[in-house]
């Protein structure tokens, strides 16, 4: 197992926004989690990274729990996180980003060939590299704000609605890419998504949020041919 | 023509002190948009500082360099360390208060340093020895300007191609930068957010401190205020150029710096703050943003 919640409950001030949820995911998988807007599912995700720490109930990774952690400890476990609305930082060129990325790595030779990878898979960044990460056009945004994650070399990365805002050849295009990440470095993905048929067309297993609680949980046919979440969340 | 000069490099000295101050208020508030009020009294320390090492060093027959080493770097040593403490004991805690919360520990912080330091030493002001030489080569052009502004010039230009190289070429400012855009980000990326915030507050402490120890050895006297002073004005120059922005505190600083200077020479030295706040006034009227800073739509 390399990532538990249990019975995760994290507040927003009074306001209880995740009500005790159970989630496991394993090496290697993609997960998602689908669900209506404010349903809580990018709370999970910053309660995993340590933004958002949960007030009750415990998160575990490689066994080790690490909702106690901070943010840039949990960073350097091996867990990376996309979040919602792509964050690059704008007045950094590119290539400073995916720098960024990198920033808790000491192992300079593999930097190096890690960046070259990312260049391989995104060209277009190549070719952007010294410009401002904020005069990119949005599906560059995400393309360098995936990349910037990877540079962590993460073996979870938690992507929170990476299609958000894209022409749908340019998610089709981050989709691909993200099971090409999967395939090849077995880096393990949760995705986030809103657009719950391309999630769970990717996905192995999905999990569905409706207000701070998980009330579905099974692997991605089952949930694309269950008659609730197809009403619900499918359009069909 | 002499007169103007002289004006002109008058202003250029006392534009790299406020420049000197307005950068730590700048870089504080553009990683945690707080106005460090307290800020002028980490120079006035930085001075005091001297001041103490220098007697002290001075009563034990040290020769003058190795003064004018240890005790400014003693000075820049115990300002930052009062930096780094203000931030631990009167801002960390009120993270993610509403943003009054901290501007008005800042004041308080401000008021405690200033009474600290008149209780501990003295209300009146104390001399401040001549701490810079006077060169020879300087001698024909001591009319317009002396060895201590030439110092003071120098300096200031030093430790801003030194800022510049940190914040643009090195590890921590690309950490910096990232933090001042984007904290959440910056976070999630790995980087210590706190131990940037004290990076920053230590590196405009040692900014301050240096401003500090050469207007004394100027103008040859200190005592517990003029921290607040010297705080206001560079506090405008940060906001004339820009708050945020470091090239903007630096213009800002020049720019306050010749409006005196050339208020002084020309209208007259009564009007000297009359002309540097209406110069505010008229900026935050026109561009409040600042000559150098962006509009807070852009920002967002």
């Amino acid at each position: 197992m390399l990532l538990r919640l249990d019975n995760v409950q994290t507040y927003y001030g009074n306001i209880q926004a995740l009500k005790g949820i159970h989630i496991h995911i394993s090496e290697g998988e993609i997960v998602t989690l689908i669900g209506a807007n404010g349903a809580g599912k990018s709370t999970t995700l910053m309660s995993i990274s340590g933004i958002t720490p949960p007030r009750e109930g415990k998160i575990f990774f490689m066994d080790r729990e690490i909702h106690n952690l901070t943010p840039d400890a949990i960073v350097s476990l091996g867990i990376s996180q996309v979040p919602e609305g792509r964050h690059i930082f704008p007045e950094l060129t590119v290539m400073e980003n995916l720098q960024m990325g990198a920033f808790l790595r000491t192992d300079s030779k593999e930097t190096k060939d890690d960046l070259e990878y990312i260049f391989e898979l995104f060209p277009i960044l190549t070719q952007r590299r010294n410009q401002a990460g904020g005069t990119l056009s949005g599906g560059e945004q995400q393309m360098l704000a995936i990349s910037r994650a990877l540079m962590a070399r993460p073996r979870l990365l938690l992507l929170d609605e990476p299609s958000l805002g894209l022409a749908p050849l340019v998610v089709k295009q981050i989709f691909e890419i993200i099971r090409k990440i999967n395939f090849t470095h077995n880096t393990t993905v949760f995705l986030v998504e809103q657009n719950a048929n391309l999630a769970l067309q990717l996905a192995d297993r999905g999990y569905v949020m409706e207000n701070g609680n998980i009330v579905l949980e099974d692997s991605s046919g089952n949930l694309l041919s269950n008659d609730n979440v197809r009403k619900a969340y499918l359009g069909i | 023509m002499e007169y103007f000069l002289q004006l002109l490099l008058g202003g250029l000295t006392r534009g790299s002190i406020y420049a000197l101050i307005a950068l730590g208020y700048t870089m504080v508030y553009g990683i945690i948009e707080l106005i460090n009020f307290a800020h002028g009294e980490i120079y006035m320390i930085g001075a005091f500082t001297a001041l103490i090492m220098s007697s002290v060093l001075t009563l034990y027959g040290f020769n003058e360099v190795s003064i004018i080493v240890l005790s400014s770097l003693i000075a820049l040593i115990y300002s930052s360390a009062y930096g780094f403490t203000v931030e631990k004991i009167a801002y960390k805690p009120l993270r993610g208060a509403p943003r009054l919360s901290p501007l008005i520990s800042a004041i308080g912080m401000s008021i405690f340093l200033q009474n600290y330091v008149l209780l501990a030493q003295t209300s009146d002001f104390l001399p401040f020895p001549t701490l810079i030489p006077e060169f020879n080569f300087m001698k024909n052009y001591e009319h317009v300007f002396g060895s201590t502004e030439l110092v003071i010039v120098v300096t200031t230009v030093l430790v801003m191609i030194l800022l510049t190289i940190l914040i643009k070429f090195t590890k921590i400012g690309r950490a910096m930068r990232a933090t001042a855009q984007d904290k959440k980000m910056a976070m999630l990326v790995g980087i210590n957010v706190n131990k940037i915030i004290s990076v920053t507050f230590i590196i405009g402490s040692v900014m301050a401190a240096i401003g500090g120890i050469l207007i004394a050895s100027h103008i040859g006297q200190i005592n517990f205020y003029i921290g607040f002073i010297a705080g206001i004005k560079a506090f405008t120059a940060a906001v004339l150029g820009g708050i945020g922005s470091i090239p903007g505190a630096v213009l800002g600083g020049f720019v306050l710096g010749w409006t005196e200077s050339f208020a002084t020479g020309y209208v007259s030295s009564d009007y000297e703050d009359v002309f540097a706040f209406a110069l505010l006034v008229l900026i935050l009227i026109f561009r409040p943003e600042g000559i150098l800073g962006k509009s807070s739509s852009q920002k967002v």
